[in-house]
């Protein structure tokens, strides 16, 4: 039954990568048509540096992504820790709006953000709402509820008696917070902000409806791309993006087990030292 | 300080107020009021009686859509939920990872195969075979949804069972059920968070999709998404728009609270998370 | 905490790895420039890099190029609001349209001195009465492309190749409802400007008869399409034709013998332009015969203006399908602005032809099916866990 399942995951993990594979295979090709290699070559790498729009482009989705997550992990953590304080009602109100995201199609929910902007605009009687600061309003929305549904798990896992603890032992609530709270969360933060700059770097829908003239995502780009003949050099930018979060993740897995192997260490210590 | 620290999130519940209520709000304004004149009207919603067929494709393909993501998810979330930790989190990343790539040139990328003169095709008649119609008909609609979110189906579920107590499973074992009966009467009813949790993640974004049925669909395939899209970047009536957008949000709203009222499971920390 | 700092780090450093955008010094002005897609040569195959030149000239002066692809999505664009453009270049319908809704800024003719070499016939057009509002960028026609290696030579000739079932699958049909109202109309032999509902009615059921042999509705997509043999027919602008066959040879044109809408698409300024000026600098740089010419030859496009046929190849300044004869000519037709009320009824029948479905009762015996075992099952748990109460109840009884 086992291996079936094995044989089963494996052809799954092959249907996930075809299309990576295509696109690979896409940036090396000499003709401009996907769909027949006529050659191999390194040109579309050549012309991807020297395009300064598109890289321009993927600036401003770094820029963005970096700036929405991080905002949006402070925020989603300090709301986390408050709703974990919460009880009854109103715990159950701030949860309900917090699922409202994540239960409300990306459409609407970017329909909704360029139809509110627009009322803004009519009643500032300006015509420059849409631009970067719509867009990382955006962002942060649509990011917010990934960090609390990350954090509130590790918040309620955590022993309430470390807290106080600390604070048995003298330190101040603030200092009791940073040195015990935070560290016993900080892998729902660190996995909730990682899943919101994945989840701004890709967003497609809502940067479409709230993008203005001036600062322009990369997906909202490649989609008006890919009504026109594609040109190969944006398969090889995204080989190479492909490529770095592939590095990337192996750094931070690698970084993980370590971490788990040198814990596992302290935590032996200090059952000897107990004993 | 238990008392003083609701306050901290204050500032995140202003802020939902401000970008999630308040919108909705707008949207429901634009629903309800005329294109031209600006006065209340009914009339963009009673739209939804020209539409609802394409509501119904809409809701059926991302269902069979959502199934196909759960019959194929269930089985890989399993596996990699009993392999050892190191495989685990390897496994995990390399579902992940397709994610971080943008949807819309993995999409394309199915386009490039599945085209008539596309790579599949292409090797067919290569080899001297007939092409096969594989491109824009119903069943390519719901292979780019299954392709683009099955991850979203497989994370939830692979947390969940992973979570799963294996001193429950040893009892059941103990107590004389056979696999079978441990899957059935322990695994299965266990993981049902995670379920509900992916099946909404998948259907959702699916249902709503414009994208996908724009470039793997047909003329006859078109969705909901498509609509309410070329109503805000075509045809200039954002009235329509906003009341079709009001219904799909209602009908989503209604779907997933059948499908919690039969799970009752109260999903408020078994939503994505790795 | 340390795993912490080194992730943030690795945040810093991939914001530091990013090509950092050039932030000229100084009182460098940005004009938004919104123009249709593939509509100003980019450089490719050495054909001259319009905005590189121009910022090049003027070095104060840097463009932000964004694109559209078709008028209604431009018109939504501005419409919406909450977005600045400095230049736009609809076509002629759509400027009448502007220019009726005040959408426009009048422009300053003594900053655009090139619009001298302007040929007599473009100036004082009927959609812009006096040039105040719009100085014409190309013009041309639209006509049927097809794939000689596929489509027989005998069934071309007229739009009705469009509704050819031997080709069924394999045509493509624009995506906006002007262009296809038109062709409809022209197969019918009604008039393309007609604001009557009935004769609106009957092209779109002609459109919506069409529905099942087209293989999609496109705009810009008609390239690759084309291009590859994805779609063997497509109605479309005969400049783009010229760009398509240089990539595909098989491909050839044709006007329709019923008639074909001739266009101008006019550059213009939209009202709310914080930099007129310079875009009025922009507009005259693009008139200027040599990069007109050049950028013309490019794009396929035929030239409004004599002097800059001079700086093109001599076979694209006298290319039979960019500059037809006076006969075809003759068959060409202009559109003209439909009132609001027809834009709308227009617009209503195209969504119509769109989502017109043939396989509803499918889903809806599948919806009805799902309602029904909802409700079976709904009612089978009720009923379990009645009984399972019952049960209880009775044995506690028992138990007394």
């Amino acid at each position: 039954m086992r291996k079936v399942n094995r044989v089963f995951t494996a052809l799954v993990f092959i249907f996930l990568y075809i299309p990576m594979i295509v696109l690979a295979v896409a940036s090396f090709n000499k003709g401009t048509d996907i769909a027949v290699f006529s050659g191999f070559t390194f040109d579309q790498y050549k012309e991807l540096f020297r395009d300064k729009h598109l890289l321009s482009l993927l600036g401003n989705s770094v820029i963005i992504a970096v700036l929405s997550s991080l905002v949006a992990t402070v925020m989603g953590t300090a709301a986390a820790l408050g709703i974990h304080s919460m009880r009854g009602r109103l715990r159950s109100a701030v949860m309900t709006m917090t699922n409202i995201p994540m239960t409300n199609p990306e459409i609407v929910t970017g329909v909704s953000m360029a139809l509110l902007f627009a009322f803004v605009g009519i009643l500032l009687r300006t015509n420059a709402v849409l631009g970067f600061w719509t867009l990382l309003i955006a962002h942060i929305t649509f990011n917010l509820p990934y960090v609390i549904l990350n954090v509130m798990p590790k918040l309620s896992q955590m022993d309430p008696d470390l807290t106080e603890a600390a604070l048995d032992l003298g330190c101040t609530p603030v200092q009791a917070f940073f040195k015990v709270v935070l560290h016993e969360i900080m892998p729902g933060i660190l996995s909730g902000a990682l899943m919101a700059f994945t989840m701004s770097l890709d967003d497609f829908v809502i940067s479409y409806f709230v993008t203005g003239s001036g600062f322009v995502t990369l997906p909202v780009e490649i989609y008006s791309y890919t009504k026109k003949p594609i040109q190969p050099k944006v398969y090889a930018m995204f080989t190479l993006i492909f490529i770095t979060i592939l590095l990337l993740m192996v750094v931070m897995n690698l970084m993980q087990a370590r971490d788990k192997t040198k814990r596992k260490k302290a935590h032996g210590l200090q059952k000897e030292v107990g004993r | 300080m238990k008392n003083k620290s609701k306050w901290l999130s204050g500032p995140y519940v202003l802020w939902m107020v401000l970008f999630t209520l308040i919108p909705l709000g707008v949207v429901l304004y634009y629903a309800l009021t005329d294109s031209v004149t600006g006065e209340f009207t009914l009339s963009n919603l009673a739209n939804f009686a020209n539409y609802w067929p394409i509501f119904l494709r809409s809701i059926w393909l991302s269902i069979f859509a959502t199934l196909i993501c759960l019959l194929i998810g269930y089985p890989v979330a399993y596996y990699i939920a009993h392999c050892k930790p190191a495989l685990q989190r390897l496994l995990q990343m390399l579902i992940m990872l397709p994610m971080c790539i943008s949807f819309l040139l993995r999409t394309l990328a199915w386009v490039a195969l599945l085209e008539d003169t596309g790579i599949i095709n292409n090797f067919l008649t290569s080899i001297g075979l007939s092409a096969l119609p594989l491109i824009r008909n119903n069943g390519a609609v719901i292979l780019g949804m299954v392709y683009n979110y099955l991850p979203y189906m497989i994370l939830p579920l692979y947390t969940v069972i992973m979570k799963i107590d294996h001193r429950l499973v040893e009892a059941a074992q103990d107590l004389g059920c056979n696999s079978r009966q441990v899957f059935a009467k322990v695994t299965l009813p266990l993981s049902v968070p995670g379920i509900v949790s992916g099946i909404t993640m998948v259907f959702v974004p699916a249902v709503s999709t414009f994208y996908i049925s724009q470039k793997l669909g047909s003329p006859g395939t078109i969705l909901i998404g498509d609509v309410i899209e070329s109503q805000f970047k075509a045809a200039y009536n954002p009235n329509l728009g906003a009341a079709l957008s009001l219904v799909l949000m209602v009908l989503i709203f209604v779907c997933v609270g059948i499908m919690n009222h039969f799970t009752d499971s109260d999903d408020e920390e078994s939503m994505v998370t790795l | 905490m340390k795993r912490f700092l080194s992730i943030a780090l690795l945040f810093v450093l991939l914001t530091a790895l990013l090509p950092v955008q050039a932030q000229a010094a100084g009182d460098t002005v940005t004009i938004n420039v919104y123009n249709w897609g593939q509509y100003l040569s980019d450089g490719t195959d050495d054909y001259i890099n319009v905005i590189e030149e121009f910022e090049a000239a003027y070095p104060n002066i840097k463009v932000n190029y964004m694109t559209y692809d078709s008028n209604e999505s431009m018109y939504t664009k501005l419409k919406t609001g909450g977005s600045l453009f400095d230049i736009i270049i609809p076509s002629d319908y759509m400027v009448e349209k502007l220019i009726a809704e005040d959408m426009l800024e009048p422009l300053d003719m003594t900053n655009i001195p090139n619009f001298a070499y302007i040929d007599e016939s473009f100036r004082d057009p009927s959609y812009d009465p006096g040039s105040v509002y719009s100085v014409p960028y190309t013009w041309g026609g639209v006509g049927v492309i097809y794939n000689t290696k596929y489509v027989d030579e005998a069934d071309t000739g007229g739009w009705e190749l469009l509704w050819n079932e031997k080709y069924a699958g394999k045509i493509l049909m624009f995506d906006n409802p002007r262009d296809a109202f038109a062709i409809a109309q022209l197969e019918l032999g009604y008039d393309i400007n007609t604001e009557d509902s009935t004769l609106l009615t009957l092209s779109a059921n002609l459109l919506r008869e069409q529905k099942p042999l087209v293989q999609m509705y496109v705009m810009d997509q008609v390239f690759d399409k084309m291009q590859r043999g994805e779609a063997w027919i497509a109605p479309y602008y005969a400049g783009d034709y010229l760009l398509m066959v240089e990539e595909n040879p098989d491909l050839a044109f044709y006007y329709p013998e019923e008639g074909f809408n001739l266009f101008v698409d006019a550059v213009c300024i939209p009202k709310g332009s914080e930099h007129k000026a310079e875009a009025e600098t922009f507009i005259n740089f693009l008139l200027d015969p040599e990069v007109c010419g050049q950028n013309l030859e490019y794009l396929g496009y035929s030239s409004p203006s004599s002097a800059a046929k001079e700086f093109m190849d001599p076979e694209v300044a006298s290319d039979p399908i960019a500059y037809p004869d006076t006969e075809t000519l003759a068959r060409g037709l202009s559109f003209s602005s439909l009132s609001l009320e027809g834009t709308q009824e227009m617009n209503s029948l195209w969504l119509t032809v769109k989502t017109a479905d043939t396989t509803t009762t499918v889903y809806l015996i599948l919806t009805i099916a799902a309602v029904v075992l909802v409700v079976f099952l709904w009612g089978f748990v009720k009923f379990r866990k009645r009984r399972k109460k019952a049960r209880r109840c009775r044995k506690w009884k028992q138990a007394q």
